[in-house]
């Protein structure tokens, strides 16, 4: 039957059509064809792991900063504390060192009211042995003749009255 | 196929149409009052009139068998679209005893002869050997056939056709890339990339695993060139019409190919298996039964690819023409029965039309799939894997359909 006996001329042709669109094809298409959907694929393999690896890199980040956030506020609550703590140890300093100097100047004043009260007895008693010799002298010299003898009676009279005072 | 348009039938499309036409107005026009004979029901009467008559005509000539293996046939000339009086001629080109004869086809044919240089042609009538074919004509009336016999003839066109296509189509893409990178292409341009993400990953890719990319222009080729072949040949109008991957030449050189290029390409470890395969001795020699085996089958390969292709395209154009030629059988046993025959006729007709669509993708993918399994067969290295012997479970079972 005719129907299954191939043609020689048709097999030629068939032969010669297939060589030129191979040839064609192999030239002009296909490279860059293959090439583009071989890329895309890569590509595309390429986007999802990178999708994954950010995923994953803003999963970590997010904890990071989660463990930032947590350390930052320990942190700050140190630092409160800290302040806290100075701030009393100050106010203590300064109570303290108030009080040092308080005393210091308080001791100062009564050192020197001391050494005026001092003094000033010292004046008196110079100025009333003095007056009390004056008149003593006066009274004397229209009484007594030995003035040393009198003065020794009235020092003598005057530290009983101090040591009385 | 391309049945309403060949010259052979000489039925009318109009008449298969009157026919259709009329047996959906059939009940009405019989039903119908005299009186009450609308536009319609005349219409429908004279459809019915003209088909009887066409198909009373054609019933003296009818011959099934003949018309089939004609529509499925090559020729030397391309019908003109709904003219069965003109063909497209086409260029035979001969080669003779004293040369290369180069002339229209549209010079011998009809029963015309033609003198081309000292030789007479004329197209082999139906009573010769040689029928349908060129041949010389002898002072003494006997016909023989030419050296070679490379005429462009209607498969031949059809053929390059099919080249200027899918060059067109893939080239059409390659420029695509080329101008927009790795952007995807829309409408049809991204079906055509489909396809060829389809092929190249679930097969060529699938199957080859690195060496896909070095075969894959080969089985592209062959699934494109086969896929639009199958397509054309659906068509019924000129560029169609061809019965191109239903012609076993066609399947022939194709299955040739992966023959070649499968052991061509072929590694150690295949003619190993072929000429020492691993088997008890007493099966390799001294009577070399297992090489026997094995070397039948490296040919038996692309006989299968050759007359699965073939058989199944061929099978479906066969299909639908005996499907059309039912209406002129029934027709001319009564215009009723010829009526009912259309209906059911043409409805099978285009079922096994859209039928033959899915074909054509499916019987190119298998050819594709087939030829890389023959050849990732002969790239393997080393030992038997596992891999292999489903490839040939799956081959098995894909030459059963």
């Amino acid at each position: 039957m005719e129907l299954f006996t191939p043609d020689f001329g048709l097999i030629f042709w068939m032969f010669v059509a297939f060589a030129i669109l191979f040839f064609l094809l192999w030239k002009f298409a296909w490279p860059m064809i293959l090439k583009t959907v071989d890329h895309r694929a890569d590509l595309i393999d390429k986007g999802v792991e990178y999708a994954h690896e950010a995923q994953e890199q803003l999963k970590n980040a997010q904890q990071q900063s989660d463990a930032y956030m947590a350390e930052a506020r320990r942190k700050q609550a140190d630092i409160l504390r800290e302040a806290d703590k100075m701030k009393t140890q100050i106010i203590e300093e300064a109570r303290t060192a108030a009080q040092t100097e308080a005393q210091k100047v308080m001791d100062s004043a009564k050192l020197q009211i001391e050494q005026q009260q001092k003094e000033a007895q010292q004046q008196l008693r110079n100025q009333v042995s003095e007056m009390a010799l004056e008149i003593a002298g006066k009274v004397v010299k229209t009484q007594f003749e030995d003035d040393k003898n009198q003065t020794k009676l009235v020092g003598t009279l005057l530290d009983e009255l101090e040591s009385k005072k | 196929m391309s049945l309403l348009t060949r010259n052979g039938m000489k039925f009318r499309l109009k008449s298969i149409l009157a026919l259709l036409l009329a047996t959906v107005l059939m009940a009405p026009a019989a039903m119908a009052d005299d009186n009450a004979a609308a536009d319609v029901d005349k219409v429908a009467r004279e459809a019915v009139h003209e088909a009887e008559e066409a198909a009373h005509d054609e019933q003296k000539k009818l011959d099934p068998k003949e018309l089939i293996f004609e529509h499925l046939g090559d020729g030397y000339g391309w019908e003109v679209p709904f003219d069965h009086h003109h063909r497209i001629p086409l260029p035979v080109i001969v080669w003779a005893d004293d040369g290369l004869h180069i002339f229209s086809s549209g010079r011998v044919t009809g029963g015309k002869t033609y003198r081309d240089g000292n030789i007479d042609f004329k197209i082999a009538g139906h009573d010769s050997q040689y029928k349908g074919k060129v041949v010389e004509v002898l002072p003494d009336g006997q016909e023989v056939k030419p050296k070679f016999d490379i005429s462009i003839t209607k498969n031949v066109c059809g053929v390059f056709i099919s080249l200027v296509v899918v060059l067109g189509l893939m080239l059409w893409l390659a420029s695509f890339y080329r101008r927009n990178g790795l952007k995807t292409p829309r409408k049809g341009l991204g079906f055509l990339e489909l396809l060829v993400e389809f092929v190249y990953d679930t097969v060529i890719k699938a199957t080859l695993g690195d060496k896909g990319r070095k075969f894959a222009p080969y089985l592209l080729t062959v699934f494109f060139f086969i896929f639009v072949m199958n397509l054309l040949g659906l068509i019924v109008i000129f560029p169609g019409g061809a019965n191109l991957t239903g012609n076993i030449a066609v399947t022939l050189v194709l299955a040739i190919l992966t023959f070649l290029v499968t052991n061509i390409f072929a590694k150690k470890h295949y003619w190993k298996e072929i000429l020492w395969p691993d088997v008890p001795i007493w099966l390799k020699f001294p009577l070399p039964i297992m090489q026997f085996i094995e070397v039948s089958g490296i040919f038996t390969k692309p006989a299968a690819l050759t007359v699965r292709l073939f058989a199944n395209i061929m099978g479906g154009h066969m299909i639908v023409l005996v499907l059309t030629l039912l209406i002129f059988i029934f027709a001319a046993v009564s215009p009723v029965a010829g009526g009912g025959t259309t209906v059911i006729s043409v409805g099978f007709s285009v079922f096994m039309l859209v039928i033959d669509v899915l074909v054509s993708f499916i019987q190119a993918f298998v050819f594709t799939m087939l030829s890389t399994i023959f050849i990732s067969l002969a790239q393997e290295e080393g030992h038997h894997d596992d891999k292999a012997h489903d490839h040939q479970g799956a081959n098995v079972q894909v030459a059963a359909k």
